[in-house]
């Protein structure tokens, strides 16, 4: 019925098998903006957040899923602008991936804020000084040459491509699409910084404040660092579990070891100052301002098993098996190690957001401890309902992966 | 203060040993502020309550078992103000002619960063939309704004008062308002005379001249936001307890 949209070359499942398949994130996307709805309409009090734990499932979502989708930006910046050509076999899929990041990130934070109509204060008041009005500028920018990038991936669609002012849109705007991965790239170094930056300010935060290197704290570097460290383990990941569901090659061999390769030697860059930047806080930031290192982690729950967790089994290990030829050449092995590196990024995040928010700060806090309501659970899961089904539409009718057809002919 | 030479830097001392933890400057903040009475699914991290008083105990049996209320409200940070430095749109305002850190409520998107940003918890976010009982709302004070669903709110040193004192002063051809004149609502109510207002920068001022007494410390002092609310007490645990950083010496003429 639809075989005319879908490229020439390729196979897909039966229209009515892809309806099968849709059908359960299709639901889960109605429950998820019921209640959506209900937040809107009903307000905040919808949620289990509070005065205490005023960020909560939606920020720690929202920074990790954003550090994941910086696949995208990456692999547009050693493609384009440092060539490694290679990565052709990923790209498409990867500006799908990103925009799904992206803009459902930033549809979760229209949820998340109070006053979702004033969004626009930010650009009309913007307090320069602030790290979220950073964020809020690159990321709101960054989504729209995401859009930008997505649109020749539609244009090329087989059944699109026969309207001829489409393909002439489609090859010029190919022909800028250096600049925008070049702009992509300056966009998402700022805000993956950004959203470190968030963090690592709080001065009255002891657990998470990071000195400053020149105006941004030491957060800001470590989130770019590590953003790009995972985000091509996380599109080796995709592509890996895409090629999984659907039975099909997606991409030649080389192109995940060459992706686990580029993961591992950022990765290991990130552990190194990631240990570094550790040993000064618990060493001096920490103690400068009045609370030992070791106390925010008296608590149960939160040990010193998560900082262990986090850089050495989720971060130094992945990174040493990434770096190793013959562990990437071993495809399990490359999965595992790409599934650590990406845990260890979902752990840092959650340190950040969670953690922070849960210690004390004045000495008669108490610990504070916080669940997320449906309400939040399932507004996320429509985020990555909506993900599912953008993606299944894009794999079905558009090229993600150009070897595909060479791959299956074989 | 007649004399317009040194800005105001308006602050509190607070006297623990004082505080009865009767709960009176809670009430009189709300009712001064608009504040509406609690929804009913709201709790202790939900409500809103500008001024609240925290119980702080030695944890010692009995007969050493001793506490201390501690009325806790926005510290009004001098330096590096934590909150007003990440509102992303400048709904946090520092006042640079008071000292007096403000939200502007109007402003606000509600994205809470400010919250998180706080160490005192001192913001409050409206989680539900204000409601006054039937025949309250006439009760409400009109010089201070009622703030809706979804935005954050704290204490500004009930900004309404100053406000109206100024106006007072410029009518009567006056430039500056005189000390007496303008005292927000928890220390106007205080029935132990538990919490001292006024100029920290005048010299001459009863709260400058508390607020450098040995026996006085800020909370979190070691931030270095420089809070412009004092506490004092006489009793050392609870400067062990703060972990005050009092000086050495100071401190010895304390448990002597």
């Amino acid at each position: 019925m639809d075989k005319k949209f879908i490229s020439r070359g390729v196979s897909r499942t039966s229209i009515g098998n892809f309806g099968l398949w849709i059908s359960p994130w299709a639901l889960m996307l109605v429950v998820g903006l019921y209640a959506v709805m209900l937040c809107l309409f009903k307000g905040l009090n919808q949620t289990n957040m509070d005065n205490r734990f005023a960020f909560g499932l939606w920020i720690y979502l929202d920074l990790t899923v954003i550090a994941l989708g910086a696949g995208a930006f990456f692999t547009g910046f050693l493609l384009y602008i440092l060539k490694r050509k290679e990565l052709k076999a990923v790209i498409n899929s990867a500006v799908v991936i990103g925009f799904i990041c992206y803009s459902g990130a930033v549809g979760v934070l229209m949820v998340d804020v109070g006053q979702p109509l004033r969004a626009w204060f930010t650009f009309w008041h913007p307090n320069v000084h602030s790290m979220l009005t950073e964020v809020t500028f690159c990321i709101t920018c960054y989504l729209m040459v995401l859009a930008i990038e997505y649109v020749p991936v539609i244009l090329k669609n087989r059944k699109i491509k026969h309207v001829s002012s489409m393909l002439v849109f489609e090859h010029e705007l190919h022909k800028l699409i250096v600049v925008f991965a070049a702009v992509g790239t300056f966009l998402s170094f700022f805000h993956q910084g950004s959203l470190g930056g968030l963090y690592g300010v709080l001065i009255g935060r002891p657990f998470a404040f990071r000195p400053a290197l020149g105006i941004w704290p030491t957060t800001f570097f470590l989130f770019i660092i590590s953003a790009a460290a995972v985000g091509p383990s996380f599109i080796l990941l995709t592509t890996a579990l895409v090629s999984k569901i659907t039975g099909k090659k997606l991409v030649k061999p080389e192109v995940y070891q060459l992706l686990g390769k580029i993961s591992g030697s950022i990765l290991i860059v990130y552990v190194l100052l990631k240990a570094i930047d550790t040993l000064i806080w618990i060493n001096s930031t920490s103690p400068s301002l009045g609370f030992s290192a070791a106390s925010f982690y008296k608590f149960s729950g939160f040990g010193t098993w998560i900082m262990f967790a986090e850089i050495v089994l989720c971060g130094l290990v992945p990174a040493l098996m990434l770096l190793n030829q013959n562990i990437r050449q071993q495809f399990r092995w490359l999965i595992t190690a790409a599934l650590l590196a990406c845990t260890g990024i979902v752990i840092n995040r959650f340190v950040m957001t969670i953690q922070t928010l849960a210690l004390p700060t004045l000495p008669f806090d108490a610990y504070m401890s916080y669940v997320p309501s449906w309400q939040e659970v399932a507004t996320f899961l429509a985020v990555l309902a909506y993900g599912m089904l953008v993606y299944s539409f894009s794999f079905r009718y558009l090229t993600l992966f150009p070897q595909e057809r060479e791959l299956q002919s074989l | 203060m007649e004399s317009n030479e040194k800005k105001p830097r308006y602050g509190m001392v607070i006297d623990l040993d004082r505080c009865n933890g009767c709960g009176n400057c809670t009430l009189a903040c709300a009712v001064e502020n608009n504040v509406p009475p609690a929804h009913e699914n709201a709790n202790e991290r939900t409500g809103i309550t500008w001024m609240r008083v925290q119980k702080v105990d030695n944890n010692r049996p009995y007969p050493e078992n001793r506490s201390v209320y501690f009325p806790l409200t926005c510290q009004q940070c001098d330096h590096h103000t934590p909150c007003e430095s990440v509102c992303p749109q400048k709904a946090v305002e520092y006042d640079t002619e008071t000292g007096i850190v403000a939200q502007i409520p109007v402003r606000c998107l509600g994205c809470r960063y400010c919250m998180t940003a706080c160490p005192y918890h001192a913001r409050y976010f409206n989680w539900w939309d204000p409601e006054w009982p039937k025949g309250m709302e006439t009760a409400l004070n009109p010089d201070v704004s009622t703030r809706m669903r979804g935005v954050v709110e704290k204490c500004n040193f009930c900004h309404g008062r100053l406000q109206a004192a100024r106006a007072k002063a410029a009518v009567e051809g006056r430039r500056a308002i005189a000390d007496a004149e303008y005292i927000p609502a928890c220390a106007e109510s205080c029935p132990t005379k538990a919490i001292y207002f006024g100029n920290l920068a005048d010299a001459g001022s009863e709260v400058s001249r508390l607020a450098k007494e040995k026996n006085s410390f800020r909370l979190l002092e070691q931030l270095g936001t420089e809070p412009k609310v004092y506490f004092r007490s006489e009793q050392s645990w609870v400067h062990e307890q703060m972990n005050a950083k009092l000086k050495t010496a100071e401190k010895e003429k304390i448990h002597g």
